[in-house]
Formats: C-alpha cells, structure tokens, sequence
C-alpha cells in the first residue's frame, strides 16, 4: 500500500467522522426530546395529549419508513435551502440527521417508556412538577438504556454514511465503492471494511462499558 | 428496645435539630382529613361508592379490604394522585377539589407517602432518595444535606448514605421510602400496603418504626392493607372497605371484639392462633355421636373469660375442655380469645349452648367436630 493510498484511507475517515460525529450529536439533541415528547404525550404519560402524540408518531413512522438512499436524493432541495449546497460531507449531515433523527427518538422512548411508573407516582407524590419529574426520575433512570440505544443508532449512522458518497460526501463507503469496487482495489476494499469493524466494534464496547458503568439497578 | 442504639435518640429532637416545624404541637380539633362521599368509576366498574371518612391528628387510621376493595384508589385521593367523580377531600381544612395542579403540588408536599415496592429511583443513592422532596421544593444543599442526615438516622440508615438502593434489603428499602416520606416534614402520612412485600419479621420492625415515628413526630398516619394483623399492630381505628364502600367502621379493638361484618369476621380470623396440627387433621365439619366439638370464642373482654369458664363448668355434662387461650393487646385493649371443646349432646342442646355464649361474650364460632 503506497503513501497516496494511507493519504485516501485518512481523508476517508476524517469525513465519516464529521458525518458520523456531526449527524450523531444533532440526532441526540434533536432525538431526545422527540422521544420524550412521544412518551409525554402518551396517554399514561405524564402530559397526556393524544392528538401531539398521534401527529409526532406519525412523523416519525413517515422517515423511519423511507430507505435512507432514497431520504438522502429526496432531501437534496431541502439540503440546499439548510446549507447552501447538496453534495459534499456537510450536505450528508443534513439527510443524516434526519434519518437518525427519529431513530433515535424511538429507540429513547422505548428506554423511556421501561421506566417504572410506581417511580413517576412517587414523585408526583412529593409534588413534583411536570418538569421535575422527567429531569429527576425519567431521563436519570433511563439514561443506561439512553446511551445504549445512542450506540446502536452511531452504529447505524456509519453505516448510512457509506450511501453518502452518492451525493459526493466521500467517506469510508465512498472510498470502498469507488476504488475497492469500481477500479478492482481489493487491498483497499479490505482496509475499508477492517476499518469499519474495528470502529463498530470500538464504539460498541466503549458505549457498553458507559451504560454498563452507569446502571446501579445491579 | 427494637432499633440499634443510635436511633433510639428522641426523633422529635432530632428533626427539630433540622429545622422541622412542630407539627405534634399544634393540637387542634379540626380532622387533619375528611373524605366526603367518594365516587369513583373506572369505566363500569366501581371503585370508590360514596365513601366519608374523618380522620384526627395524630391518629393512626387503617384501611382494610379485600384487593380490587377499592383501597389503592382510596387511598390515592388523599393526594390526589386519583381524579374523584363526586365528593369532597378536605386535607387540613383545604378542599383538594377546588385546587388546581400547583395548588395540589403545595398540599401534596404537606403528605408524605410510601409504597409497597418502595419505589425508589435506582440511579440515586440512599442519601439523593432521600434528599429528592427537599430538592423539589428548592431547599438549599446545606440544610438538605443536614436534614438527610438526620433522616437517616432517625430510620437507622445513617451508613448507607452512598449505596444505592439495589444493595439494600426489602427492610432498608422501605426505611429510605419512610425516610423519604418524612423529608418535607408531613403532617400526613400515607402508606399503601407498606409491609406487603415484606416477611413477617421485617414487617414488624417496619410497624414499630411507624408506631414510633407516630408518638415522636405527631404524623398522622393513615395506612391500607389486607392484613388485619398490620391493623391490629399500629391501627387506632379501622374502617372496612368492600366493594369501594365502608362497610364498618370504629377502634380496633372494637372491631376486632365485635365485628359485625362477615368480611371483617373473614379477615380476622387470619390473625387468630390456629390449631393445634393434631386437631387440625381429625377435624370433621359433621357431628360425630359421642364425640366433640370445638368452640371458639374469637375476642371478648378479658374479664368475660371467667364468666364463660364459670358457665362451662358449672354444667359436668359438658366435659369442657380449655385447647387454647390468650389475652392479646390490641390498640393498648386486652382482647381475650378462647378455643375449647365441649361433648357433643345433640344439635338442640349444642344450640342453646352457643345462644347462652353469645348473648355473654358476643361472637363463637363452631369450628368443627372430633372424636371423643
């Protein structure tokens, strides 16, 4: 493998990190509360209110059904009104946070919703707020299940990374396809997925060890 | 006494030390709670059927039925945490009714409550648990961390400050939600099937510390259970709930003397001594000729106890026969109980005897027939 290759591997992962680093950290911020808003405005939730929660739901369902190769070509007009152009590393980060974006959202609330209710009538107990009760009891309680289901959804941004190279992204899926495939590189085909399993796997075991560190339920 | 020597310190001193208002001294004889014909519907079933209920300060009130009685919804509406259809609660002369959700916030801070699962947050420490009211209520760090402390030691807790509620016992678990309950200093104190997931033992120290934090603190305590014998350990009166209504109502030792329902009578017939096993075994529910039969007076009077043993035995052709006797103190009332055996002379006789009993000492019961 040639200096110019080990140039192309490095530029690759510089860009899956800020699209995988960028698309991850705004579909927490934005994930997050959507979940919470899901599990909020259910009818046991803490503010029940059927018709939000049927509109949100349905949004959700709406992105989580669409491939995200085709999100990614449906985007391109809205990514060129958010960010002034549709190709290139930042353009992905528009499509990619919008898939991962719900995603997230129902994997929180799945987190959200184990959190026993007996905990959220104690608090209501005591006279907390609306508020309180979610920054007290439900998000510190379901914060192991949060932060697994965080990994889970990083794992699956890399992997929706690669189909970004269909806007001109680059990144490690680009690379694959473009010299691995297209030009018969299978050195470089072979780095690119080492790459991608030590990554995955780093990300994992990284994001277990934070969940595992922060569950006292044992 | 029952706890390890550190708690044995007066608990009144020991919160007041925290900054706790003397709740115990502002006697007054307006009921700390008054329900007001409580209706309930979930749907078409009934939980709650016009139930009224005073309770005074200082008082500890049990609340005892059979499960799906209409208790936990019951005992809900005292704060709230249960919308009613109709009626009123009225806690420390505030209509709950008429406040909206800040105003029920303001009064649900003024009632503590525990629960049969604990309901503890397992991500904060024994001593977050506990500091968790103060914090809602916008207490500054200093005086709460001086408050838990105290808190915890009132409940024999004071080392566990920084364990988190998985290494702890069912026993423990239940101190840190009474720890908890208490941290906003109540007037009130809720307790729904408290003891319920713990054994026997731990039961008992979980009621103590219950009884004890009633003389100490003043609280009003008003509790639900299935249990008669949680009554009969801590309950200065009790009211019966059936089909979401109060089917009766009075001191424990009243009730527990004469009660005048079948269910109360079924629900207490679990806290009378049973058999012994022998007895059991033989046990037949039809006359045997020549046999026995087995009597039980379940609670009188201690002083009634000579005058059933002077009846018995002033008639030989009895043969009575003493299988178990004991004087029990309910409520500071000693309730005696007295199961016998008398020869079995035939349905009309056996009939009279029974007449003549329960005209003196209330309530006997045939437990069965064994031979001679």
């Amino acid at each position: 493998m040639s200096m110019d290759d080990l140039g192309l591997f490095a530029t690759a992962l510089g860009e899956t990190a800020v699209m995988v680093g960028a698309s991850g950290a705004l579909s927490l911020a934005l994930g997050l509360p959507l979940g919470l808003l899901l599990v909020i405005t259910d009818n046991e939730g803490v503010r029940p209110h059927p018709a939000v929660n049927r509109a949100l739901g349905a949004i959700v369902n709406a992105f989580r059904s669409t491939p995200f190769i085709i999100l990614l070509v449906a985007l391109i007009p809205f990514t060129r009104f958010v960010v002034g152009t549709s190709i290139g590393t930042t353009a992905a980060i528009v499509p990619l946070t919008i898939a991962a974006t719900p995603y997230y959202a129902r994997v929180a609330e799945m987190s959200l919703r184990e959190v026993d209710r007996g905990l959220i009538e104690a608090l209501r107990s005591m006279g907390a707020t609306r508020f309180q009760i979610v920054r007290e009891a439900l998000v510190p309680e379901a914060l192991p299940g949060l932060v697994s289901g965080f990994t889970v959804t990083l794992v699956t941004l890399i992997g929706a990374s690669a189909m970004a190279g269909a806007v001109g992204a680059g990144g490690l899926g680009d690379l694959a396809i473009r010299y691995g495939y297209q030009r018969f590189e299978t050195g470089i085909m072979a780095g690119v997925i080492l790459i991608l399993i030590v990554i995955v796997t780093g990300i994992q075991v990284v994001g277990d060890q934070i969940a595992r560190r922060l569950n006292r339920r044992h | 006494m029952w706890l390890p020597d550190p708690v044995r310190q007066p608990a009144a001193a020991i919160l007041e030390a925290a900054g706790a208002r003397g709740i115990s001294e502002q006697v007054s004889t307006t009921p700390i709670l008054r329900l007001e014909s409580l209706h309930r519907a979930f749907g078409a079933v009934v939980a709650l059927d016009g139930v009224s209920l005073e309770i005074g300060r200082g008082e500890v009130f049990g609340i005892i039925g059979r499960s799906g009685a209409g208790k936990s919804t019951l005992i809900r509406t005292i704060n709230a945490l249960e919308k009613i259809d109709s009626g009123r609660v009225v806690v420390d002369g505030e209509d709950l009714t008429l406040l909206n959700e800040a105003g029920l916030n303001r009064v649900r801070r003024k009632i503590g409550m525990i629960f049969q699962h604990f309901n503890l947050l397992a991500m904060k420490t024994v001593f977050e648990n506990v500091e968790l009211p103060l914090k809602l209520a916008g207490q500054d760090r200093l005086s709460r961390a001086q408050r838990v402390e105290r808190l915890l030691e009132l409940v024999g807790l004071r080392d566990k400050a920084g364990t988190y509620p998985s290494k702890l016992s069912g026993g423990q678990k239940q101190r840190v939600g009474i720890a908890r309950a208490l941290a906003s200093g109540p007037s009130l104190l809720l307790s729904d099937e408290a003891t319920s997931a713990l054994d026997p033992e731990t039961t008992l120290s979980i009621l103590r510390l219950l009884k004890d934090l009633k003389e100490t603190l003043g609280v009003t305590i008003v509790l639900i259970t299935h249990e008669m014998s949680v009554i009969r350990e801590i309950c200065d009166r009790v009211a019966v709930l059936d089909h979401g209504r109060i089917v009766e109502q009075g001191t424990v030792w009243q009730v527990f003397g004469h009660p005048r329902t079948d269910l109360a009578r079924r629900l207490l017939r679990n806290v009378r001594p049973p058999l012994p096993q022998s007895l059991q075994r033989e046990i037949s529910p039809h006359p045997i000729p020549a046999g026995r039969t087995l009597l039980r007076i379940g609670s009188m009077e201690h002083d009634q106890y000579g005058t059933v043993l002077a009846r018995l035995t002033a008639d030989p052709r009895w043969h009575a026969r003493v299988v178990h006797a004991e004087v029990d103190q309910i409520a500071g009332h000693p309730v005696g109980t007295l199961t016998f055996s008398v020869a079995y002379r035939g349905e009309p006789a056996l009939q009279e005897l029974l007449a003549a009993i329960a005209s003196e000492s209330g309530e006997i019961e045939v437990l069965g027939h064994v031979n001679g």
